[in-house]
């Protein structure tokens, strides 16, 4: 099961990395705040992998909670910035 | 009994890890913001829900599962939120929609 865990990590990894695209390269600040928000979800997924894969994911998870809070708050408030931009 | 979980876990794993190809897929692929918003958002919001369930479902029944299962909710609530609130910052600051005929008359 570690190994299948691993092989899902490293998938994941890999989408981070096309996601990557998106981020550098998207025309305006718009697509990178959106591109940014799904880089967050995915790593929170590897995070708790991770977790598993050290055999601590009661440390990890608290972790993962944290992550998962500042992804979204960190989205509505760049969304509100720039609502206010106008 | 840990084969079941196993097979279980392994299943909803990989359904997490599809629709995540599937919503990086598009928004690599859709030509303007709102529609790789459509791909992003809900795509990634089943992603997200299906790997926590798996990875709840391999721990067990114990406290840590309970706060993953908690972040799944927590994410379910979360991530269309998140993509309202800038898709209606996008829609506010103007942003261009992509139309079919546009592309037509540019080729």
């Amino acid at each position: 099961m570690d190994t299948f865990f691993l092989a899902v990590a490293l998938g994941i990894c890999f989408l981070v990395l096309l996601v990557l695209y998106r981020v550098v390269y998207g025309p305006g600040v718009f697509n990178r705040v959106a591109a940014i928000s799904a880089v967050g979800t995915k790593t929170l997924i590897i995070l708790l992998i991770v977790g598993f894969l050290y055999q601590r994911v009661d440390m990890f998870v608290d972790i993962s909670i944290v992550y998962a809070l500042l992804n979204f708050i960190g989205c509505v408030a760049v969304a509100k910035y720039l609502e206010m931009e106008r | 009994m840990e084969a079941i979980q196993n097979l279980l876990s392994g299943f909803f794993l990989l359904g997490g890890i599809f629709f995540f190809a599937t919503a990086t897929l598009g928004l690599l692929r859709f030509p303007d913001f709102f529609t790789r918003l459509h791909a992003t958002g809900k795509g990634d919001t089943l992603a997200v829900t299906l790997s926590l369930v798996g990875l709840a479902i391999h721990e067990g029944m114990n406290v840590t599962s309970v706060k993953i299962l908690m972040i799944a909710v927590f994410m379910f609530l979360a991530q269309p939120t998140a993509t309202h609130a800038i898709s209606r910052a996008g829609v506010r600051c103007g942003l261009e929609i992509w139309r079919k005929e546009e592309e037509e008359k540019h080729a």
